[in-house]
């Protein structure tokens, strides 16, 4: 009896670990897959199955001689997720993407933690007299590093979504000394790891906890809106170490390896956004950005000029190349759609439209091509800055649309700019450039920028979606007549 | 020598992670995120795999809340970007219909 338990349950094991090398596999071409657009819908089919072939096996394993209160209650729990995530993906609208983003990653902090916890209990219990010795310290190193990374990951995703969706202020906050008490609180988990593994007990535990936590909340809130692209992609790589450290807990491999993935590519991607800022990871987590805004914006540029919205589609029907740059205002606005109906008028016309977008452009990596492919924009007119930059001198007419930092002349003239040096979209050799904006107010940054009081700059103030409707107006009014 | 293994198989990871991002455009990158959002949901295997054999009401209602979060990410995570991705489209679908009216 007790022999064909056990032979069956290895034989369980073994089809389990050869499941995980599939999904492994399978999680390998879905991040490939969404390498390019004709693979990316494939991409995600393959995440799918790799992810159904892990949860079959793991379910099958952990449901087989387990209590059927236990079955009862995995059941419930995977039912109930499932139908949270659903309703979520559904509804969530394509401007709330880089919050529900957030979001899931403080989930995935949190399970990490749980996890965690839960096997810190374990050996309390007796679970693992298996464990003795130097294995048993391994096992509460391994407690003690995932509910850290995982707690980090939490409470810092949770800020982000708070800053994201607009409910606590973006700009950074600014504790004195702050870069030395994320030093020490990184120090004092050292310390506290070590002692938690010469003496494990339960106040060190939630000790880290909270330490953990309050370094997550105070990493991320003093950090400034105009670095969240790097922020989230940054979470999203802490998450994945956070999945691994689970994986190194429970002695999973497939944990081990999808967390080192995601971990990976994360951390690459937030390497990438902070190229294109011309600024080190080290400064961004740093935060601080926008601080000496204040003494910079005192220069005095001279006037701007305004435009209404009758003479900018007057612009625009005269002319014959048309580069819009969007920015996250376009997003706040809702104004993707006109801008849309906008491109589809003037191309109509004969007249070139192309979209030309900053890699940081936006509160997620990404984003404003998400926003345009959701309003029908076809893809391929919408370029990244390297691709487009040394055509605005050849273009016509430059439409700013909620965009400021990014189109900032002061990055690459001014060296004594706070953004000095970072790549920016040269909208400012254009023939004619008219900046959609609500008041003269300065971007995330904090950073003034010359670009409004240039000879060739026209400003259009009030609601972009509104203006927009308001120069597709005019555009089809002008028309009806002819 | 478990951990070994183990951490060998972490570096390997992170290299084919590395590796396989950095040839993805940033056009790209939201469903990216999102995808790799949903991947990550992999923790809920870690509470499924100690439920069978957790004792007690505490250990049980923490691994039920982890398993939920974790699915809610991968369910979410995975119809998210497949509904982003349907979003991309290389001609407006007006002009599909224009040409194909005419």
């Amino acid at each position: 009896m007790t022999a064909t338990l056990i032979f069956g349950s290895i034989d369980t094991q073994s089809i389990a670990t050869a499941s995980y090398i599939v999904a492994a596999l399978l999680f390998i071409l879905s991040l490939a897959g969404l390498s390019r657009h004709e693979s990316a819908r494939q991409g995600v089919a393959f995440g799918i199955a790799g992810m159904a072939i892990a949860l079959a096996a793991t379910i099958a394993l952990a449901t087989e001689d387990a209590a059927t209160v236990a079955v009862v209650l995995l059941v419930v729990a995977v039912a109930i997720g499932a139908a949270i995530g659903l309703w979520r993906a559904r509804v969530v609208e394509m401007t709330g993407m880089p919050e529900l983003i957030a979001l899931l990653h403080s989930f995935v902090g949190l399970a990490a933690v749980l996890v965690g916890w839960n096997g810190y209990f374990a050996v309390e219990n007796g679970d693992h007299h298996d464990l003795v010795g130097s294995l048993l310290d391994i096992h509460h190193a391994e407690v003690f590093i995932g509910v850290f990374i995982g707690a980090v990951t939490f409470t810092g995703s949770i800020v982000a979504y708070l800053k994201l969706s607009a409910r606590i202020k973006s700009a950074p906050l600014m504790l004195p000394a702050k870069n030395w008490l994320n030093l020490g609180a990184l120090v004092a988990f050292v310390v506290l790891t070590v002692i938690f593994v010469i003496s494990p007990s339960l106040p060190l535990l939630i000790a880290v906890t909270v330490l953990a936590l309050a370094l997550g909340w105070h990493l991320v809130a003093s950090i400034g809106g105009g670095d969240m692209p790097v922020v989230v992609s940054m979470l999203n790589s802490y998450s994945g170490w956070a999945a691994a450290a689970s994986g190194f807990l429970l002695g999973n491999d497939l944990l081990i390896v999808t967390g080192a993935l995601v971990g990976s590519s994360g951390a690459y991607l937030s390497y990438i956004m902070c190229q294109a800022m011309n600024r080190s990871f080290i400064s961004v987590i740093a935060g601080g950005f926008g601080i000496e805004a204040a003494a910079a914006a005192d220069t005095d540029h001279g006037e701007h000029r305004e435009i209404d919205a009758a003479a900018a589609a007057e612009l625009l029907t005269e002319a014959s190349s048309v580069i819009i740059t969007p920015g996250y205002g376009m997003a706040v606005a809702q104004a993707q759609y006109p801008v849309a109906e906008l491109t589809r008028q003037l191309r109509d016309r004969g007249i070139e439209v192309r979209f030309g977008v900053h890699p940081v452009a936006g509160r997620l990596p990404g984003h404003m091509n998400v926003l345009l492919a959701e309003a029908k924009v076809p893809y391929d007119i919408v370029l990244e800055m390297d691709e487009i930059n040394d055509d605005f001198a050849d273009t016509d007419v430059v439409l700013v649309i909620g965009a400021n930092d990014t189109v900032n002349p002061a990055a690459t003239e001014d060296p004594g700019s706070p953004i000095a040096g970072m790549p920016v979209l040269r909208v400012w050799e254009a023939s004619n450039v008219i900046v959609f904006k609500r008041s003269m107010a300065s971007g995330y940054a904090g950073v003034q920028n010359p670009l409004f009081f240039r000879d060739n700059t026209q400003m259009l103030f009030g609601d972009a979606k509104a203006k927009v409707d308001e120069i597709v107006g005019a555009l089809v009014a002008e028309r009806v007549p002819a | 020598m478990d951990l070994v293994i183990q951490l060998t198989i972490l570096v390997l990871a992170a290299f084919v992670g590395i590796e396989v991002i950095s040839k993805i455009p940033n056009t790209l990158h939201t469903p990216l995120m999102s995808g790799t959002n949903a991947i990550h949901g992999i923790v809920v295997l870690g509470g499924l795999l100690v439920i069978g054999h957790a004792e007690g009401v505490l250990s049980k209602t923490i691994l039920v809340i982890a398993i939920i979060f974790g699915t809610i990410n991968v369910v979410g995570g995975f119809l998210v970007t497949d509904r982003m991705l349907g979003m991309f489209k290389r001609k407006p679908a007006v002009a599909e219909k224009a040409e194909g009216g005419s």
